[in-house]
């Protein structure tokens, strides 16, 4: 096992060896399992208390699926997940009540994950009255226009319907909601990706703000890399079910080393004509393989344009080509940076 | 002449809520051969305004009520339904954002390929089925009988994405009409698509009308961009002009909210504030101001006229784009 943990002095989120393989199964009276979906195969993450970790890829690559794990909303068919030096991984039901409070979750689509049918004031207080916080209904609704207005929206909005409010008022309830216990940890599913533009950014800044304000730790899962470039202050690379390359946010755009990653950069289009008119680009070929069957060796070596035939057959480990910067590619060297 | 020439647009919905000017009165040409993009978030009208184009606005509760749509000389809104018939498909091809919802789930893909083309150019099936082939071949499709046996269910979203190209360039259109094509697609699929789109158009001579909410895609594909608020033109011009010297304050303030990969880490985003606006309450003023940092009285009162501003062919919609214009190369 590889020790890719990078540079978190005081880990809040240690992984290890983190598998999630899905069956497949087949008959309606016997059901017999015919194979597997290796969603997520195998990786290690360390997040540091206080850090942003950005987990980037493309649909299907497992970061969600990682993200489900950390928060217990599926349970690992193998590995270690140390929340503060306890491993989470197999925890019963009632031993995760505790956890549940202390790791929360924003989602992607403010339509479909707050409930319609309630009042934007009991969505954000129903986390508190499950884990028996502010039993006092009084304090509890001074609590919920408190956690508005942290959020940026009118401490009245509480009487309102989802429906009534816009995306991105919605996607601040959702954080709103996410707050309402004190967390520790948030894991951000995309939780910028179906907003407008305009709204992005005020979204980012809000998420930026109570990460200071709160000493937040933020696992960051998203398709979008100028955002993660942003907001994180590390970035792993996931590519079907594996991480290939994690470092540095800076040193991660700056010096990507796994073909991989630069691929996915290139692709990439940036907002400014002239710069996009100077770029050499030719898109990566091929699509990604099905995760039932991934393929042997390195699982990118069908669409590699480095490939030699070792990939095929040897699986590459994370290695550490620079300081803090760790590759699962044994073609690349640290030194190749152009 | 140009290929397309749009002019004063105007389509509305009656909604429970009220009447929504979706387009409120939209100009602008496509010559022969050009990308032309039109950028705008959701709500802005883009969708409709290409929707309006091609006579698919859903009436009721939809309806053009104002314009002309001019296109080869004659005007789409004057058509007969059978005429309209004949343009869409065979004239203008149309790519749609969600591949899965606008292919036929229950018929092969090689039958939807051939419809087309044995509706509109009278083709007999063994004819159909040989340009069929060749059309696979041309998105980049291998194996192309197989595929043709195929259901929709049976390809991956960018697979089922150049089948909706090949469908829309099978009757050699002159223009095709690109709706968010690659947002449900992953960021390498996306580069695949939209590479295919850019060489086929070169390759074909087409005309591409390219509507996208993503900033980065109209710089890398378009040559000029229409940008879109509440169901107006707010500003247009040349791609590069209008990225290195906006004239509208939306479009100043878009390009500045936006984080970037091609400049170093900012400290912090500079959003636009507020959402944007109700188009069932939308007052005499401009539709903007109310977020415009920039705004006065005058804004308020009367909706700014596109005019020219800045750069040759450049047009933007704003009492005061000269004067900031002059205040920014102060700054």
């Amino acid at each position: 096992m590889t020790l890719a943990t990078g540079t978190a002095p005081d880990p809040l989120l240690e992984v290890r060896g983190l598998h999630m393989h899905f069956p497949i199964t087949e008959g309606i009276v016997t059901r017999r399992q015919i194979g597997e979906v290796k969603a997520v195969d195998g990786i290690d993450l360390t997040i540091g208390r206080g850090e942003t970790l950005g987990l980037v890829g493309e649909s299907g690559c497992g970061k969600t699926t990682t993200g489900r794990c950390i928060l217990r909303l599926e349970t690992p068919t193998a590995g270690e997940i140390r929340f503060d030096g306890v491993d989470i991984a197999k925890l019963g039901r009632k031993q995760l009540v505790a956890l549940r409070r202390r790791i929360q979750v924003i989602f992607q689509d403010p339509y479909s994950s707050l409930n319609p049918r309630m009042k934007v004031g009991t969505i954000i207080a129903e986390p508190m009255m499950v884990h028996g916080v502010e039993p006092d209904p009084r304090r509890r609704n001074d609590r919920v226009r408190e956690l508005l207005s942290l959020c940026g929206l009118n401490p009245n909005f509480a009487d309102r319907y989802p429906h009534e409010m816009s995306g991105g008022q919605r996607q601040r309830v959702g954080i709103a909601r996410a707050l309402a216990l004190n967390p520790e940890f948030i894991v951000c599913d995309e939780a910028v990706s179906a907003l407008d533009v305009s709204i992005q950014a005020q979204i980012i800044n809000l998420l930026e703000d109570l990460r200071d304000q709160f000493n937040l730790t933020y696992l960051f899962i998203a398709h979008d890399l100028s955002v993660v470039r942003h907001l994180c202050q590390r970035v792993a690379v996931m590519y079907l079910g594996r991480v290939v390359e994690l470092a540095q946010c800076d040193e991660l755009f700056d010096n990507p080393l796994h073909p991989y990653t630069q691929a996915l950069l290139a692709a990439v289009p940036v907002p400014d004509p002239t710069v996009e008119a100077g770029r050499l680009f030719r898109p990566l070929s091929g699509e990604v393989p099905s995760p039932i069957n991934p393929p042997s060796g390195c699982v990118f070596h069908p669409r590699c344009p480095l490939a030699i035939p070792r990939c095929g057959e040897v699986r590459p480990e994370l290695r550490e080509l620079r300081p803090g910067h760790w590759v699962a590619c044994d073609v690349v060297s640290g030194a190749a940076v152009i | 002449m140009p290929l397309l020439e749009v002019r004063n647009l105007h389509t509305e919905f009656r909604t429970g809520a009220g009447l929504v000017r979706a387009v409120d009165g939209i100009s602008y040409t496509v010559e022969a051969g050009e990308i032309v993009a039109i950028v705008g978030e959701s709500g802005s009208g883009k969708s409709v305004g290409a929707l309006s184009v091609m006579r698919l606005i859903p009436n009721p509760p939809g309806r053009v009520t104002q314009g002309e749509i001019l296109f080869g000389g004659r005007d789409l809104l004057k058509l007969s339904e059978e005429e309209m018939r004949n343009v869409r498909g065979s004239e203008i091809g149309m790519v749609f954002q969600e591949p899965m919802t606008s292919l036929n789930p229950v018929l092969t893909i090689g039958r939807q390929i051939t419809e087309t083309i044995e509706q509109h150019r009278g083709a007999d099936p063994a004819a159909a089925q040989r340009r069929a082939i060749e059309l696979l071949g041309l998105v980049g499709i291998a194996d192309p009988e197989r595929r043709l046996k195929q259901y929709p269910h049976q390809l991956s979203g960018g697979m089922r994405q150049r089948i909706m190209i090949a469908i829309a360039i099978a009757c050699d259109p002159k223009l095709i009409i690109a709706d968010e094509p690659t947002t449900a697609l992953d960021v390498t699929i996306q580069a695949q698509i939209l590479e295919l789109m850019q060489e086929l158009t070169r390759r074909l001579g087409v005309a591409l009308i390219i509507i996208t909410h993503n900033l980065g895609v109209v710089a890398r594909y378009a040559s000029r961009v229409n940008v879109m608020y509440a169901g107006r033109i707010v500003e247009s011009g040349n791609a590069a002009t209008i990225y290195h010297g906006p004239r509208h304050p939306y479009t100043m303030a878009l390009l500045r909210s936006v984080p970037r990969l091609d400049r170093p880490r900012q400290a912090r985003l500079d959003p636009i504030e507020g959402s944007p606006p109700d188009l069932t309450r939308l007052g005499q003023g401009c539709s903007f101001a109310p977020r415009c940092r920039f705004a006065v009285d005058r804004c308020l009162e009367a909706k700014p006229p596109l005019a020219p501003a800045g750069a040759p062919g450049q047009l933007a919609a704003c009492f005061r784009s000269d004067e900031l214009a002059e205040a920014g190369r102060a700054a």
